[in-house]
């Protein structure tokens, strides 16, 4: 069964306008009436918020199993929900296996109608004026990648609603056969790459270093396998820990030294995998094992640091932030890492928010994930030395920080105090990358910010980063 | 002797639904799906469109060879099961062939009841469900110029239409006092049976046959008060029963196989589903229940999910009557139960209808409701939809203050809810 491309609806940002009911019937209806749009937006009665009849093209379609005349089918490609009208015989018994009102009779058209898409270029959300609507078109993505290679065993130890195993498998893929990896210790050989039994846990060459020299032993194989005029990537999947804190020497000298290496951290803020310790990823106020809560303690005292950003002064070759939430930008990301590991040191730094070290129900990850990104608690954006640092979405308009620290247990204890700290940290955050995108001065200000001190505007930066 | 993991018997909405299932958690077990009939899968609810014409006999199957490859399904035609030994854990087919099984889903469906009428079985007259029967049916269509139909049911009513619009002068004979009983409450089968009398049909409810005889090349039905009809084509469609003769008491039976909420049967590896089982209804109360295609997908789904051991199965809450029924042009849709008998006061119904005009059908909506929470709702030529109808009786939805939203516009105070309810 192949994913399906989604017109996905936010009913907070709808106000009923309509737009998308009228571009639907202009293009689809016999008559142009708004009543025979393939999208409804209805009020709701009682609450009055904008709900929504419309397909959701699902993957074990009820109106497919209930049509006695073969007439609905679910494609193969692409996976939309087709239907034939010549086979049709307008008993509507798929009305009946639908409980969204994705498929209805229509008294105009004298037959039953639905969303078709419209062939990948839906006019009702090109006609949405305020976002409500948007295409989400990531499903392609892991049809492509589904058609690759899955390089990890089958089954793996994780725990419930990790996000890891995505950002293991589809990079894994993407990479590819020709690659050594190295995971040092940390959820990602807990989750099974070294194996089990004595048989490795990947279907390529995969080594265990230890957390202080993850990037040193990659610089060696990747030099002795040039050396022997090979071309391996040469790959680490870290967590934080080992990559931010203990295993930070040998990361930082790589880096400087332009190893061709591409470096994934996932990053779950703290040292989850032996039980939910600190790390220097660790945000403030935030429960660990290791700054629990008591009459004294309230959570962890300082700010996490911003380890990418770290990353970026070292002038890599590519460095870049990403999120389980927004996959196609972690693709196209994934993409340029790997590209740019052919001839420099890539940064690839992937949020994984922690189901049970961060106390959210299992389900919830990549809402959390999103909701991070939203409140721009983690923001999403990469930096080329020649092109300097460009952010992947906008920040000017994120949601209050509260909607995403209300979502994890690890927040719960906060006071309006703690709060009011993170929420300046957010805020300080935001105006700092707003200025390091800045237009057009971004561009030669890092290029000579790295490695030279001088200016103004440079110390404002730097004064903000140490604090 | 071949054996499979999975064995299922029927090829139709259960079990077509009961190996998508299977496969979805299973991805490598053996599956074989057995039909007696020498085609692909298809549904009875598109035989009378196949008597009509509307469908091309060989335009109707369900699934097509590419499909099963891709379930890597074996699909065995011509392969009627006449005995299951579940000691053995093996079928025997008519052939005399034995297929082994790890577990067995009977989805058998139903056949026509063929009623104790003296005579009968020494005339000719036609019944439907299977493809056969369709073809048959079509041919005899083109050349009758008198028709009787036995039963008022969604078969008989179906074939009624199709002859009026042949020309054909028809009588439809129905026992109950009313067209498409169980189905329809008696408001909405006024108006059906008006449309039929209208088209010139015949409509005798509250009549009995009691003898047929041939008569030349026709037939001679004669009622019980008396009167008599000739016809060159006569239709038995008095309802069906569970396909179970080849069974011969190797499973508990009473008005279809007995199972439980997984579907499955007393008998330590076999399921059942679709048709061919006694649907408990989800009311808990005399409701009919079963006997549509909605319910078999739904059984067909849960035996499946079930036989894989597929954890997300969840346990059928049993049988709500729903159709949707076209006829002569109009629409009628029903889900759920009518007000009973003796209703208290916990019940409460809802009810709207607009005469015909000139340019506007006739209308009709009639709403059950008890402890605010949805029953039943019958329409004809009101649009709702039916699926979350369906959701809505199932969830228990409280509706107490949306009541009157409801009865003026069904269709989008149910999607609101609905959609809410998603969210
Ligand atoms: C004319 C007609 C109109 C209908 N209209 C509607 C409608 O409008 N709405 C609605 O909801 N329902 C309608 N129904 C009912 C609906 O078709 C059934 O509820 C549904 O088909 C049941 O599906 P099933 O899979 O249980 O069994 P069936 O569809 O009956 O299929 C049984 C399968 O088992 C096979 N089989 C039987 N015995 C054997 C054997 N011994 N060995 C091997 N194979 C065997 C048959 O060949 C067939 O493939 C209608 C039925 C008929 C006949």
């Amino acid at each position: 069964m192949s994913a399906i491309n989604t017109i996905a609806f936010k009913p907070a940002l709808c106000d009923g306008c309509g737009e998308c009911m009228t571009a639907c019937s202009t293009v689809k209806s016999v008559n142009g009436s708004a009543a025979q749009s393939r999208i409804q937006i209805i009020a709701d009665p009682l609450k009055g918020s904008w709900e929504l009849a419309l397909c959701r093209q699902c993957g074990d379609p009820r109106c497919v199993a209930d049509c006695p005349a073969a007439a609905l089918s679910k494609e193969a490609n692409g996976g939309l929900i087709s239907w034939d009208a010549e086979k049709c015989v307008n008993c509507l018994l798929c009305t009946a296996g639908c409980v969204y009102a994705g498929i209805a009779f229509s008294a105009d058209e004298g037959r039953v109608v639905k969303c078709d898409q419209c062939g990948g270029d839906p006019q009702c959300v090109k006609a949405c004026p305020t976002q409500a609507l948007t295409y989400l078109t990531s499903a392609s993505i892991y049809n492509r990648w589904g058609d690759l290679e899955d390089l990890f065993v089958p089954g793996l130890g994780g725990c419930q609603g990790c996000n890891t195993e995505i950002v293991m498998r589809h990079t894994l893929r993407r990479v590819g056969s020709n690659t050594v990896l190295a995971t040092p210790p940390g959820c990602i050989p807990g989750m099974g790459s070294v194996g089990y039994n004595g048989m490795a846990g990947t279907k390529v060459p995969v080594f265990h270093p230890l957390l202080t020299n993850t990037a040193s032993m990659l610089t060696g194989i990747r030099r002795q396998f040039k050396r022997k005029g090979r071309n391996v990537t040469a790959m680490a999947l870290a967590g934080d820990g080992g990559a931010g804190d203990v295993g930070f020497q040998s990361l930082s000298g790589a880096a400087e030294r332009g190893e061709e290496i591409l470096f994934v951290c996932v990053d779950n803020e703290g040292y989850m995998n032996t039980g939910a310790q600190r790390s220097g990823s660790t945000p403030y106020g935030a429960w660990t094992a290791t700054t629990p809560l008591g009459t004294e303690a309230h959570g962890k005292v300082q700010d996490s640091k911003n380890m990418p950003l770290l990353m970026m002064w070292h002038r890599c070759a590519y460095v870049a932030t990403a999120s389980t939430a927004f996959m196609e930008d972690l693709y196209e990301k994934l993409e340029k890492a790997l590209a740019a590991s052919d001839h420099g040191f890539a940064y690839l730094h992937i949020y994984s928010p922690c189901t049970s070290g961060w106390r959210f129900p299992s389900g919830n990850n990549i809402e959390v994930a999103r909701k991070a990104v939203e409140t721009n608690f983690a923001i999403l954006w990469e930096y080329q030395p020649d092109q300097g640092l460009r952010l992947s979405r906008p920040i000017d308009k994120p949601l209050p920080v509260v909607e995403y620290l209300k979502l994890l247990g690890k927040f719960k204890h906060l006071d309006a105090a703690q709060i009011q700290h993170i929420e300046n940290h957010v805020a300080e955050q935001t105006k700092l990358f707003s200025e390091l995108a800045g237009i057009g001065k971004g561009v030669e200000r890092l290029a000579a910010a790295a490695p030279l001190s001088a200016g103004h505007e440079r110390s404002s930066v730097s004064e903000r980063l140490t604090r | 002797m071949e054996r499979y993991d999975y064995l299922v018997v029927g090829a139709s909405h259960a079990g077509l639904e009961a190996v998508r299932a299977i496969r979805a958690h299973d991805a490598t077990g053996s599956i074989a799906m057995l039909n007696r009939d020498p085609v692909l899968p298809y549904s009875p609810t598109v035989l009378p469109y196949v008597v009509s014409g509307r469908s091309k006999e060989d335009r109707v199957a369900l699934r097509d060879h590419p499909w099963f490859e891709s379930l890597q399904t074996a699909y065995l035609e011509r392969t009627q099961v006449s005995a299951v030994d579940a000691a053995k854990a093996v079928v025997r087919c008519a052939d005399g062939k034995e297929i082994g099984y790890g577990k067995l889903l009977l989805a058998t469906g139903a056949k026509p009841i063929i009623p104790p009428v003296s005579g009968l079985d020494g005339v000719p007259y036609h019944v439907l469900r299977t493809l056969d029967d369709a073809l048959a049916l079509r041919n005899a269509m083109g050349t009758a110029k008198h028709a009787v139909v036995l039963g008022a049911g969604l078969v008989g009513m179906h074939a009624a239409e199709n002859l009026a619009k042949g020309k054909c002068q028809v009588t439809v004979v129905e026992m109950r006092d009313q067209v498409l009983p169980g189905y329809f409450d008696a408001e909405a089968a006024a108006m059906i049976s008006a449309a039929f009398t209208g088209n010139g049909v015949e409509m005798l409810t509250k009549h009995r046959v009691t003898s047929v005889a041939k008569q030349g090349q026709q037939c001679v039905v004669k009622l019980e008060n008396g009167e008599q009809r000739i016809a060159d084509l006569l239709l038995v469609a008095t309802g069906v029963t569970p396909e179970v003769d080849f069974l011969k008491g190797a499973l508990d039976i009473e008005r279809g196989i007995i199972v439980d909420e997984f579907m499955r049967t007393r008998v330590a590896n076999v399921w059942a589903a679709g048709d061919v089982v006694q649907t408990r209804s989800f009311f808990g109360d005399g409701t009919p229940a079963g006997g549509i295609l909605p319910d078999a997908v739904e059984q067909g789904r849960t035996a499946g999910m079930d036989m894989a051991g597929d954890p997300g199965v969840t346990p059928y809450p049993g049988g709500i009557p729903l159709n949707t029924y076209n006829f002569f042009g109009n629409r009628a849709l029903s889900v759920g139960r009518d007000l009973p008998a003796n209703a208290g006061t916990e019940w409460e119904v809802l009810r709207r209808n607009s005469a015909a005009s000139a340019s506007e059908p006739a209308r009709y909506l009639k709403i059950v409701l008890r402890d605010n929470c949805l029953q039943g709702i019958f329409g004809v030529n009101v649009l709702f939809d039916p699926g979350i109808m369906w959701e809505l009786i199932l969830r228990r939805t409280n509706l107490s203050e949306l009541r009157q939203q409801l009865l003026d516009h069904p269709q989008d105070t149910a999607r609101a809810v609905m959609s809410g309810i998603w969210r």
